[in-house]
Formats: C-alpha cells, structure tokens, sequence
C-alpha cells in the first residue's frame, strides 16, 4: 500500500480530515481494549483477576506467568514449615498461596510443539509452492486454470468436513497425534496461499533476467536457482510468515486431531486450569506470549498484508 | 501479455533456431519435465490429503459407518442420510442460525470496514500507523481470542458488560451476552466484527486507493456535488473490492468453527450451533460418521458453489 496513490477526494479538506482522524483513531483505540485487558490481566492475582467491579488499577504480580508455567500442590502451611526455605523468588510467591510447585506445566512443551509443526508445515509449504508457483507462472501448463482453482479450493473447504475423513485416514495409519501427520496436514492447507501468492510474485520477476541467463549458458534449473530465487526472496519470506501465522493460529484441526504428544498451544490455552475454574492471570499470560510473536509479525508484514490475505489477487 | 507471449514466441523461435542435441545439453531436462517435476509434489499432496479423503467421505455419507464402533458391520443406506438431513426441521434450524451469522456479520463488517477505509483514504497525519493497529485482531488466533472474549463478557466480571453499563447505565451484572438466548447470537456476531472488520477495511482501501485521480478532477470541473461523487464514482468504482470482501467474509463465516466453539460452543440451547458446529457434534460427539459425511458433502458443495463466485470475482479485480 503506497502512501502516494490516489485518493477518493481530490484534497481533503483541513475538517474533513481532523473529523477522519478523530473517529479512525476512536475506533483503534477501542478495537485495543480488549488486547489491552489480556496484557493486564496476566498480571494481576487471581482474586483481582475476577474481582467485581473488574479493576483497572492493580497492583502487579507475576502469579499469572509461574501459573501458568507450572503445576501446583496445595499443602497446609505446616508442611510448608518443614520443607527447606524457598530461595528463588516463584517458590516463595507460591508458598505464600499455601501452594507448593509440583512440576513444570504442559505449556512449554505445546509451545514447541507450536513451533516445530508451524516451522515444520512452513517450510515444506514454501518448498513446494516456490517450485509449484515458477512453474505455473513460467510454462504452459494444461489445464492450469482449473488445476489453480483447484489448489485454491482446497483453503475452501470447511476443516471439519475434512477432519471427518482425515481422522479415519490418521488413525488407520497411526498419524493421529503426531507432529509428522499435523505437519503434512497444514503443509496441504497451506499449499493453495503459497502457490497462489508466490505466483504472483514470480509473475512480477521479468523473464528477461532468467532468457538472458540461459543465453549465458545457464540450464533452466540453473537460471531458477541463480536468478529467480534471490529475485523472489521477499515474495518467499511474505509467503513464508502467512504460512507461519496460519499454522500457529489453526484450532479446528489440532483440537480434533491431536490431545497430548503434538497438542499445540491453541487447543490448550483454554483448558489452562487452576483451583475452581479456568486460571484467568494464567490463561491472559499464555494468550499473551501466544499472541506477541503474530502482533510483531504484523506490523512487519503492514505492507504485504493485503496481498497475504486477498491470496495475491490485490496487490496496491 | 501481448508482449510476453512475442516474447515467447522470439525464444522458441531461438530455440528451434539451435540444434536439438545441443539445444538438449544446455537445457538439462526439458521445460516440460520441469513443470510436471515442479507441480508433480503439490498436486501428490493434495490429493493425498485432501481429495482422496473427500473421497472417502463420499463414500462414508453412504453408510451407516460409526468411528467409535469400526467392527460393526457395514450397511449400505443409500442417500438416506442426504433425505435425513434435507428433511430435518432442526437442521434447518440450524442452517438459518447460520444465515443469520453470516448476513449480520457481513452487514456490520462492510458498513464499518468502508467507512474505516473512507475515513483512511482521507490520510489524515499517521494514517499509516493507526491503520495498522486497526489490522491487528484479524491476524490472531480466533479460538484463543474466542476463548479470552468468553472472560470479557462474563456478567459482573467481564469488562464487556461494565463498559456498557457505564454507557448506558444498566446494571453490568442484570445481562449475560453468552448465557442470554437473545443476547448470545449477538455476542458472536460483536466478536466476529472485531476481528474481520479490519480485513473487509484493508481490501475497501485498496478498492478507493484504485480509483484514478483525474475522474474527480473530471467531476469538480463538472461541479459535482460530493455527494454526487460518493455515489456515482467512489462506490460504483469500489464495488469489485466490497464484493470480493463480502464474498470471502461470507464463505469463512458460513464455516465457521474455531471462534464459536470457545466462545459459546453452540450454546445456550442451540442459539449459536453454526453449521460447523453441528457438524462437530455429530461426526465427534455422537460418532454418526456416515451422517456426518453426508452433512460435510452438502457443506462442501454449497461452499464450493459461493467459492466460484468468488474466484470469478478475484478475476474482476485483478484486471483493475
């Protein structure tokens, strides 16, 4: 999106433009509340937490955060009394609950299990749509329209519809809950963005780069690998982090499809649990370090967003 | 184009110009071995993954299958399932829930999304900047923001419901937007604004930011009201744009899954039970595969419908 482009009003006026400021600005602010209070709420105690009326003004704690990243045992204050004194500083914040940490919490685990499969599915998805995508934009393909619309029908289909049969298929050949059967699974939901994006980039790389190569004696291959590649490296890093954040969002797939061993973090936050009910500090603090990485992506992918999410076809 | 396929045309003459085994050895394999070697892997995969389960699921839609019971024998039923379910009053039911989701959704989104763009396409100082805070929600985890909205509308608790009760005053603790049969159609609706208003905004930007400068010089030199201009070139020329959205907007809704079922998982009764979620039910509570099959196909082919529609749109718009 450039900044330059036209614009619907020939020049605006000094009025209208304050007026459009104010109301776009109003509405930015109140679409951050919601963000804001999740940010809040993983550092507040549990009683602040559900306190009524809910409470801006708090004082901070990380219970939130060694919640969640542990599991606790309650012990009457006694037994806490014989155990050796707590040296670091989450010991002591959870004995003075009258809890004492039993563990460490499944949450880190899912969290890599997040990244392996996200990094995983990415990386296969990018490979093959890259190769997939020069060829589509470069040679006569027959049928190629129907088989693009064909990729991109694929992002079509409702997941659970494609859960039913993909959880018989899974079970029959031992995939259910495995990294490998969720990376292969959002590698072929990912393929129809990264096929349709990437040939959109590739159709912006002149063919005259690559003819002028190959009259220089580079082989085909020769020229995609020398030429087109480093010509597409942004397309394919775009590309790459719309795969990414596809992956690290799904739920449909991962809730029906794995329950331990390759549980992602989606699937797991809600059911981040503490006594009576869910754990909000501790559920507001995994949502927190689950959605960061997506809220930096996105202002680093500003520019490119429209073309990720419009599938390449917008490109201003 | 035209220049391209010259193009093309020049290097295949150059091609037929040079001798075919030493064309052979320059080239390694051919052109065509390429693209078959190139799109080969991700053709493989999709119908590994996608079509022959779908196939499958055809099948399946025939038959009395459960996956909870493999080893009952299996009973060929016919299109059964199909009359069941064309047939079955809370189905359809079920269905206008959905409609409702889905027309109240896009209705918001693009009365909001458009004028946010109209507002943005003023470039006010730091449109940029505030922009992209507008854009946030809609790349985030819709099950994980769906599961943090519940929080928020918690009577009493929930921020949602203190906000409005200093708004307008009403007690925050006298209305559960999720617990409420009226209230809970709403409170996915709201969520669903939140997230998807941004995406319909981002595309109706692209749209106005299309339309070329010198059609508005054209009309003030014609004296035409702003008004005039709105709606005989800003809309008319943004259309492609608001279609495009409102089709996508209205395909990922009519299966939408991931929001809802943390949000009110169909809840109270069935007043929020989406498509989607009915889906989920039969196929992963009740285990009817095969009736579950059947309903995934009639999805399908309804999606796959609104889906042509859609590309057909996508081209409109990249020929702009």
């Amino acid at each position: 999106m450039s900044l330059t482009t036209a614009h619907s009003v020939v020049a605006p006026g000094a009025f209208s433009r304050r007026l459009a400021a104010l109301l776009v600005i109003a509405y930015a602010l109140i679409t951050m509340i919601p963000l804001v209070w999740i940010l809040l709420t993983g550092f507040k105690t549990p009683d602040d937490s559900i306190a009524y009326p809910p409470k801006i003004l708090f004082s901070p704690s990380l219970e939130g955060y060694v919640n969640l990243f542990t599991t606790r045992t309650r012990q009457t204050p006694e037994f806490i009394a014989t155990l050796p004194p707590a040296t670091a500083w989450y010991d002591k914040l959870v004995r003075s609950r009258n809890m004492v940490i039993a563990g460490p919490s499944k949450y880190f685990p899912r969290y890599i299990n997040s990244l392996i499969i996200g990094f995983g599915s990415t990386f296969l998805a990018v490979v093959l749509g890259t190769i997939a995508a020069y060829a589509f934009s470069r040679f006569k393909v027959p049928l190629k329209d129907d088989l693009l619309f064909f990729i991109l029908s694929t992002r079509m289909m409702p997941p659970i519809a494609v859960a039913i049969p993909i959880y018989l298929m899974y079970r029959q050949i031992g995939l259910i809950d495995t990294r490998i059967g969720m990376i292969l699974l959002y590698t072929a939901v990912n393929l129809s963005l990264s096929v349709w994006l990437l040939k959109g980039f590739m159709d912006e790389i002149p063919r005259e780069y690559e003819e002028a190569a190959m009259i220089d004696g580079y082989s085909r291959l020769q020229a995609f690998w020398k030429v087109v590649l480093p010509q597409a490296s942004t397309g394919i890093a775009a590309t790459a982090i719309f795969c990414l954040i596809f992956s690290w969002n799904e739920y449909a797939f991962a809730v029906l499809l794995t329950s331990g061993e390759a549980q992602t973090t989606p699937p797991f936050i809600p059911f981040i649990i503490g006594e009576g009910g869910q754990d909000w500090p501790a559920v507001a603090a995994g949502t927190t370090l689950f959605l960061v990485p997506i809220v930096v992506f996105t202002i680093l992918l500003r520019k490119l967003l429209l073309r990720g999410i419009t599938f390449g076809a917008v490109r201003r | 184009m035209s220049d391209m396929a010259e193009k093309q045309g020049l290097l295949s003459q150059m091609a037929e110009a040079t001798p075919p085994r030493i064309a052979g050895r320059i080239r390694g394999i051919s052109d065509r071995g390429i693209a078959w070697l190139f799109i080969g892997p991700t053709m493989l995969l999709l119908l590994v993954i996608n079509i022959f389960p779908l196939v499958w699921a055809v099948t399946l839609s025939f038959t009395n299958y459960r996956a909870n019971r493999p080893n009952v024998p299996l009973k060929w039923v016919g299109l059964e399932h199909y009359s069941d379910i064309l047939t079955d009053p809370d189905l359809w039911a079920g269905m206008q829930v959905t409609a409702h989701f889905v027309v109240a959704t896009i209705v918001i989104e693009t009365v909001l999304g458009f004028g946010l763009a109209y507002l943005i396409d003023r470039k006010f100082k730091g449109h940029g900047f505030w922009t992209t805070v507008i854009l946030i929600p809609m790349m985030l985890s819709p099950a994980v923001v769906g599961n943090f909205w519940s929080f928020l509308f918690r009577p009493q608790i929930g921020l949602f419901n203190e906000i409005v009760s200093f708004i307008t005053g009403i007690p925050a603790d006298s209305f559960a937007m999720i617990g409420d049969v009226d209230l809970a159609p709403w409170s996915i609706v709201i969520v669903d604004a939140w997230m998807w208003t941004p995406y319909v905004m981002l595309i109706c930007l692209a749209g106005l930011r299309s339309i070329p400068n010198d059609i508005y010089e054209a009309a003030e030199v014609d004296r035409a009201s702003p008004w005039r201009q709105f709606w005989s070139i800003t809309l008319p020329m943004a259309m492609p744009f608001i279609m495009l959205a409102v089709l996508f907007r209205g395909i990922e809704n009519f299966k939408m899954f991931d929001l809802v079922n943390l949000l009110t998982n169909g809840g109270p009764g069935s007043t929020t039970e989406l498509a989607s979620i009915t889906l989920k039910r039969e196929a992963f509570e009740k285990w009817r595969t095969g009736y579950a099959s059947a309903l995934a196909i009639i999805l399908f082919v309804t999606i796959f419908g609104l889906g042509n529609i859609y590309v057909r749109a996508l081209n409109r718009v990249k020929q702009r």
